[in-house]
């Protein structure tokens, strides 16, 4: 009797809980978010590798050249990231 | 030396150390593993590694030395067993243990601190890790 | 209340699979709303979750023995603390456990990607609902932690008294945290897969989740080990025991998955390699799990039959199936563009690392699993014991620490051979150095695979060591700061990296200590009589006295009877005292006579170990009781169904006449170089991940910052 009580209890603030979304709107505006969100992320991501292959360069692990090389690479995948970011409304 | 070539060279590598693994693990395991065997099967001038359980009022010490006599799980063939070293805490009659040795004249001498006694389910039915 | 618990369960479970279908019909016809719906389904149970757990530990904490778990694990004498762990230590209550950490992950790694991630994370939310719904079924269909007994005992069984050891009781959720951890991982990567949206953004969103799992994992195998050391009566740290193995695997896995999905962060590469360890290493989770419970293995763990061990290989089988498949349909996704430039660069050696890693638990797997294999391929169930996994995992471990002193040292795609002489010169002349140290002052030599060992530790150490050095250094050349600012600054800035190499010079020193305690360890049996005495080493141990503990031990265990000994230690100058014991525990078996059951029950021992950063001495003693036989015999003639007042008499007597006339007793001594080391060099490792997963406060300001410049743009050019 307990356990019935509890079910179906429990049951109901769960439904209740799930039901939520259906009846609110929402979202170009959340979908938007969501896209800059992940460019953010890579955009974070990109910028951590151009400072670490500098640290590299700076203690001596990667030649001048090499590292040359690669900040160029870095780099225009980063402006790559920014322009997405900028064409986002 | 183009890179394809290269990489091949090292997937060959690669996959030639990883075949001599296996053979060295496959070989090594076959030759050095001991055999299990239940009391009522074991026979002399192999090396066993005896589960069952310890029979009720057959546990005696003499000097360092542990003696009692082990039954199958299911059965009532028992070998009386000769153990030097560590007793593991949970060691008991009518518990379930495990010990490698060899029969010798119709005792199992055990391999020093072979001995292990596997936990009672009276208590917890399992959950221990180590 | 019981009946609430159980509604939570039930409730639980349609709820997670209502979170799997909605996400999934959801994502499939892009209806956003079914998405969030299914994701505050996560929500919701991670609430029932909880409440569940709170309902049950609050019966433990208040002896309701109508729980049959209660019962079982419990009694009105178990000290707190571990009435509270006892939960766990039953196989419903540790189900119900891993159902709890699953949904709390599940809302947690959710919430945080709920603006992020929108193709994937409706899939990922379905593989976790599934998932939590496997353990869901299982404790509503076989094993309920919230099953009541018609009439309850006066008297819980109370708590396996090896399991009272504060170590053992937090061991379990560690262990399972990790294991959980590990599923979020898998759910995204299946989610990635099935999106084919197979780049770096899955790896983005749960590498600090895999990071914090292996931490929480082996924390929990440490432990696990420590425990095992100070607790069992052998004095061994680890065993090869198949449930040990069971938790290794899944960390070596992780710890491989660790390190490849930089690769592919960096470069793109090993994506193949990264869904297949990320599926293996969650499998291997699942089999530590389930390992305990399946009786297939012989092992101190392992219990005849289990009612759950089918339903768990089917499980376990399917989600393999799967996840084989799944790969299979999108290799086309996952080949990569990049291609290994060097072999002297991080990425060929983080790719040997993952090689090395996944050889060792291959290696681990098959000793593991070789009764089952042999009894396939002879018809003999075979067995492999401890020499056989030291003698094929010293060398791979071996290999594995020389990886880890070059990995930090070298770069990013490619680096020169002048720049690796220049990186190489200064740790290849300390290991030197050590090496002739150890020759010239020690005996390491007397064990070759040691000193190999010791050698790589002081080369691990010293690249490192160089690595905060020159990093530090190339900060002051531009910052002008002074040396501990730089460093500090350093670390912070780059706590991936510098949390990674502190991680990797724990591992060594955990090394160090395992080849020196393993390889230079001295022990001794001996039956001694008071006033005699034994030399072990430089040690001259004498045992002074007996002594007998009623009502109480030591440890705090709650054993009435505790018989142990006193005993002097001395070398050269150094003097001290160790006191082992052990602890007798009552048994409630009714066919042990009324006195005879204080002295028939569980006993453990209570080892006194003498820490040191040297070395540890360890102790243990066994009393001999058959000198009591006899009293203890007549005292059942004598006081049958007597009171509990004239049976603590009884006992009394008893325990003074063996600290009055004691026979001898069985001692075992070791002796073990640097074990310490080990639980050191753990807690560092610890300390490392710590730096390595802690968030970076200013890219997550940044982000929160651009999203609200975003939503004052698009309101303002709304007015």
């Amino acid at each position: 009797m307990e356990y019935a009580l509890a079910f179906l209890l429990l049951a109901a603030v769960v439904a209740l809980v799930v039901v939520l979304p259906f009846l609110r709107t929402g979202s170009a505006e959340a979908e938007e978010d969501a896209r800059r969100a992940e460019l953010d992320a890579a955009k974070e991501a990109k910028y951590r590798e151009i400072r670490d292959a500098e640290l590299d360069y700076r203690m001596g692990k990667l030649s001048q050249e090499d590292w040359r090389a690669v900040d160029r690479e870095l780099r225009s995948e980063a402006i790559e990231i920014l322009r997405r970011l900028d064409r986002l409304p | 030396m183009d890179p394809a070539r290269k990489r091949r060279l090292r997937l060959i590598v690669a996959l030639g150390a990883a075949a001599a693994l296996a053979s060295v693990l496959v070989y090594t395991s076959f030759s050095a593993s001991t055999e299990a065997s239940k009391p009522s099967q074991v026979r002399p001038g192999h090396a066993y590694e005896l589960t069952g359980k310890v029979v009720n009022g057959s546990v005696s010490h003499a000097g360092d030395e542990l003696r009692f006599r082990i039954r199958d799980r299911d059965g009532h063939r028992s070998v009386p067993v000769r153990y030097a070293g560590a007793v593991p805490d949970p060691f008991r009659e009518g518990r379930e243990v495990i010990v490698s040795g060899e029969l010798r004249n119709g005792t199992f001498i055990a391999e020093r601190d072979s001995l292990v006694t596997k936990c009672p389910s009276k208590f917890t039915k399992e959950k221990r890790r180590s | 209340m019981a009946g609430i618990g159980s509604a939570c369960l039930a409730v639980g479970l349609f709820t997670a699979l209502y979170a799997a279908g909605a996400s999934i019909y959801g994502a499939h016809r892009g209806r956003r709303a079914w998405v969030t719906s299914g994701r505050r389904a996560i929500y919701c149970l991670a609430g029932l979750m909880v409440a569940g757990t709170a309902i049950l530990q609050a019966a433990f904490l208040r002896s309701d023995f109508s729980y049959a778990l209660v019962a079982e694990g419990s009694s009105t004498d178990t000290p707190g603390f571990y009435k509270v762990t006892a939960m766990w230590a039953t196989q419903d209550g540790s189900l119900l456990l891993w159902a709890l950490l699953l949904s709390l992950f599940s809302a947690a790694v959710l919430f945080l990607t709920r603006r992020s991630l929108r193709e994937i994370a409706p899939y990922a939310t379905a593989v976790l609902g599934v998932v939590a719904a496997f353990f869901l079924v299982l404790m509503v269909g076989w094993e309920n932690p919230f099953d009541t007994l018609a009439a309850p005992p006066m008297e819980g069984n109370g708590l396996n008294p090896l399991l009272r050891h504060p170590a053992m009781m937090i061991h379990p959720p560690l262990l399972y945290t990790g294991y959980v951890g590990f599923s979020i991982p898998f759910a995204f990567a299946v989610g990635a897969l099935v999106t084919r949206r197979t780049g770096a953004d899955w790896i983005r969103a749960t590498r600090r989740f895999a990071l914090v799992a292996w931490t929480f994992l082996g924390t929990g195998i440490m432990l696990g080990a420590l425990w095992s050391y100070t607790e069992l009566g052998w004095g061994g740290y680890w065993a090869w025991d198949p449930v040990e193995n069971a938790s290794l695997m899944p960390w070596l896995a992780g710890t491989a998955f660790l390190h490849s999905i930089m690769v592919q962060e960096k470069r793109g590469m090993l994506r193949i390699w990264n869904v297949s360890l990320v599926c293996g290493t969650f499998v291997l989770a699942l089999i530590g799990t389930f390992l305990v419970r399946s009786g297939i293995l012989d092992s101190i763990h392992a219990f005849g039959a289990s009612t759950i061990g089918t339903q768990f290989l089917v499980f376990i089988g399917l989600v393999v199936a799967f996840s084989v498949a799944l790969i299979l349909a999108r290799l086309p996704d996952l080949r990569s563009r990049a291609k290994l430039d060097s072999l002297l660069s991080r990425e060929a050696f983080f790719l040997l690392n993952n090689l090395v890693l996944v050889g060792l638990c291959l290696v681990i797997m098959w000793g593991t699993f070789f009764p089952l294999i042999s009894e396939a391929l002879t018809g003999d169930k075979a067995s492999v014991g401890p020499p056989w996994f030291e003698r094929l995992t010293v060398p791979l471990a071996i290999v594995l620490v020389l990886l880890s002193g070059i990995g930090p040292v070298l770069a990013w795609r490619r680096v020169t051979l002048r720049g690796l002489r220049r990186v190489l010169v200064a740790p290849l002349a300390l290991t030197l150095l050590a090496l002739l140290a150890l020759l010239g002052l020690t005996d390491a030599s007397q064990s070759p695979p040691s000193l190999v060992m010791f050698c790589l530790v002081a080369f691990v150490l010293a690249a490192v060591g160089q690595e905060f050095w020159r990093g530090a250094s190339a900060r002051r050349t531009v910052t002008g700061e002074p040396w501990p600012r730089a460093l500090v600054r350093l670390a912070g800035r780059n706590r991936r990296r510098y949390g990674g190499y502190l991680v990797h010079a724990g591992i060594a020193v955990l090394f160090l200590g395992v080849a020196a305690s393993s390889a230079f360890h001295d022990q001794r049996d001996v039956r001694l009589a008071p006033g005699e005495s034994f030399r072990t080493g430089d040690y001259t141990v004498t045992y002074r006295k007996p002594t007998a503990r009623l009502g109480g031990d030591s440890a705090g265990t709650g054993a009435p009877i505790s018989l142990g000994a006193v005993l002097d230690v001395k070398k050269g100058d150094q003097r001290f005292t160790l006191h082992p014991a052990r602890n007798y525990y009552p048994t409630q078996d009714p066919s042990k006579g009324v006195v005879s059951r204080y002295f028939e029950g569980e006993a453990n021992s209570e080892v006194d170990v003498r820490w040191g950063l040297k070395r540890d001495f360890w102790l243990a003693v066994r009393p001999d009781l058959a000198s009591l036989d006899r009293p203890i015999r007549e005292a059942d003639r004598r006081f049958p169904g007597a009171s509990n007042d004239v049976q603590a008499v009884v006992i009394a007597a008893l325990t003074e006449r063996y600290r009055s006339h004691p026979p001898p007793a069985a001692f075992r001594a070791i002796v073990s170089p640097l074990v310490l080391w080990i639980w050191i060099g753990g807690a560092i490792a610890v300390l490392g991940a710590l730096i390595a997963v802690w968030p970076a406060p200013e890219a997550r300001l940044r982000r929160v910052r651009s999203l609200y410049a975003a939503r004052l743009g698009r309101e303002l050019s709304r007015a």
